[in-house]
């Protein structure tokens, strides 16, 4: 029995070769460079960008509204500010958003979920049902509503998706508590006299941290969809920070004439956002032992 | 099964209660003086003692609760900070051509993702599968408000086939009365019969569907694919192959079959988001409905009629889980 229960265990496979499998599938290869891409512009956006006085409130009014062109790659925007530099920099923007947000959701989700999952009885249950309720809400209309409350800021929208967030990793831990709390080394630990918070923090939750870091890293593309989807509604960046939301949201009032205002920003979310879902894709075939058949 | 769809809706009227203190818990306790807002800024002391009674906040907290219950017991939103009219009218008003939109965008998603999808998983890592496996993972990666501004771009300003917004062209308000009997406008034209009206309003939500579209098919086709995957792989697919069943009838008559659950419940599931999307959507083809309402609603602050929408969306989240797990539980292979 024991040794069918270890030929039944999906194989545990090396970096190396998930490495392997990843660059196999082009697409999936190309999303992880130029992710890797946007990252590095993202952490060196005020050195690489071709106008930095154009991130804040610069005005050149002369060049304003200018269509692309060689010196302004993205065209200009009303007060004359370079689109391109804004659009480059906004990866910033988006990117620590998106971080930020996620960061706090696991931050509530995996103490609350290792905790009913390891605890079970009636702990559980009302975790539980409170993720329940949380799940329930259409997303982003939870985190609309409490910044509305809360006041229009982007580290408002931030709390607020984190707030929304939070529940998909209650979940995902505490299947995987469940499941920890029967193995032996709890147990052992259990007779030897360590206390129950200790067991959670120190043993089970660094035990099943993996899969909730690898839907973490999925979810960024859809945060950041997200966050700019409140920006857009002027409930996330202010002005005049170069978040992507809000340029879509300012370059409407002179759409559809002055079309490069809306389109290049639209499209660095579109391509940041596919990226991380094509890498994820990739992620999940390759953990998923069902789909790699053949 | 009888006892478990009873379970399940008593569960469901939990949840409810839960989303109702929630949404009680951001609109009472959270809000910073919410009588200056209902009052205004230059309002005297007496103004907003009498905002403050008028909103009921004189009264301690579970007080408020309990009047804030009975008061959604009876269909009662509150009323907006704005125009202090109640928000369950104005929701009336607005609901039903949201609706229409929801409604056409998700017929669409079942009639090209489940096809997509299981054309998909037939030719796996053919060319067209890794085209619509491209699409879908495209499909939910825009954001939707860009892809209505992109296809105005294309479709008004580029090649000026279709209206840039709206629900009907200005001289038919004005030259016709537009037939009100569901509040649906296909519905309403097809009822009466103006077929003119009908293919005019058929132009107009043309693309704000597609764009509301996009992200189910996406996900419809992808969730069929996965499905018919994972059946096509059991070992009773192995068996009928070796009895010598050509592939068209197992799929068609054996994985398909089973798959139509799992997809089921994805699509109701999916309506959530769908939701959402087209609240952004709405605005932008200044489409009369809820996202219109909410995005004005939203550059004024006006909490209620947010919150109004919010339980509104959860409700109808509620009872589309409900459905789905109503569906899965009808399946004879799920043992309750």
């Amino acid at each position: 029995m024991n040794n069918f229960v270890q030929t039944m265990k999906p194989r545990i496979r090396s970096a190396r070769e998930s490495m392997y499998l990843l660059a196999r599938n082009k697409l999936s290869l190309a999303a992880l460079i130029l992710l890797l891409l946007l990252a590095a512009a993202a952490i060196l956006a005020p050195v690489i960008i071709p106008y930095p006085e154009d991130l804040a409130d610069a005005a050149h009014t002369d060049i304003s509204l200018q269509p692309p062109s060689a010196e302004h790659l993205m065209g200009t925007d009303e007060l004359g500010r370079d689109i391109f530099s804004r659009v480059i920099y906004g990866s910033r923007v988006s990117l620590t958003a998106a971080l930020a947000a996620v960061g706090l959701s696991l931050l509530i989700g995996v103490p609350l979920g290792a905790v009913a999952g390891s605890f079970g009885g009636w702990v559980d249950n009302v975790i539980m049902r409170i993720t329940d309720v949380f799940l329930s809400f259409p997303p982003l209309l939870l985190a609309i509503a409490m910044v509305v409350v809360l006041g229009s800021s982007l580290n408002n929208a931030v709390l607020a998706i984190a707030l929304s967030w939070w529940p998909w990793y209650t979940r995902l831990i505490r299947g995987q508590a469940i499941s920890m709390k029967e193995r032996k080394f709890v147990q052992a630990a259990e007779t030897i006299g360590t206390g129950r918070m200790k067991i959670i923090f120190r043993h089970i939750i660094p035990n099943c941290i993996s899969p909730v870091i690898v839907q973490a890293s999925m979810d960024i593309g859809g945060v950041i969809l997200t966050v700019a989807s409140l920006s857009f509604l002027s409930l996330g960046a202010q002005l005049p920070t170069p978040e992507w939301g809000l340029m879509i949201s300012m370059g409407r009032r002179f759409f559809p004439d002055s079309w490069w205002y809306c389109i290049f920003p639209g499209l660095a979310i579109f391509i940041t956002v596919l990226c991380f879902n094509l890498l994820g894709d990739a992620i999940r075939e390759i953990l998923d032992p069902k789909t790699r058949k053949n | 099964m009888f006892q478990y769809i009873v379970k399940r809706i008593f569960s469901s009227i939990l949840v409810l209660l839960g989303v109702v203190t929630i949404t009680f818990f951001i609109a009472r306790v959270l809000p910073s003086s919410p009588e200056v807002r209902w009052a205004g800024q230059r309002a005297t002391e007496e103004q907003l003692e009498a905002a403050r009674i008028e909103l009921g906040l004189d009264k301690s907290l579970p007080e408020q609760y309990v009047i804030y219950l009975r008061d959604l017991l009876r269909g009662n939103l509150g009323k907006s900070l704005n125009n202090h009219q109640p928000v369950t009218s104005e929701l009336r008003r607005y609901v039903p051509a949201t609706l229409e939109l929801v409604l056409l965008a998700f017929a669409l998603a079942v009639v090209i993702g489940i096809p997509l999808g299981i054309y998909s998983a037939k030719k796996k890592d053919r060319l067209l599968d890794h085209f619509s496996r491209f699409f879908s993972i495209g499909a939910v990666s825009l954001p939707t408000f860009w892809v209505a501004l992109f296809f105005q771009l294309i479709f008004y300003k580029g090649l000026n086939l279709l209206p840039i917004g709206g629900r009907i062209s200005v001289e038919a308000t004005i030259f016709e009365t537009v037939p009100q009997v569901t509040g649906m406008l296909l519905a309403d034209c097809l009822i009466t019969g103006r077929f003119g009206l009908f293919l005019d309003a058929l132009r107009h939500i043309i693309l704000p569907c597609i764009t509301v579209s996009l992200y189910p098919i996406g996900l419809v086709s992808r969730m069929t694919r996965s499905a018919l995957l994972e059946i096509l792989g059991e070992d009773y697919m192995t068996a009928g192959h070796s009895y010598g069943l050509s592939d068209t009838r197992m799929l068609w008559k054996y994985a398909l079959k089973n798959s139509l659950g799992t997809t089921a419940t994805d699509v109701a599931l999916s309506m959530g988001y769908t939701l959402t999307n087209t609240f952004l959507v709405e605005a932008i083809f200044s489409w009369p409905g809820i996202g219109s309402y909410i995005s004005s609603a939203v550059t004024t602050l006006d909490y209620p009629a947010i919150i109004g929408v919010t339980l509104f969306g959860a409700v109808c989240y509620i009872i589309l889980n409900l459905l789905a797990d109503i569906i899965i539980a009808s399946d004879p292979r799920v043992r309750l």
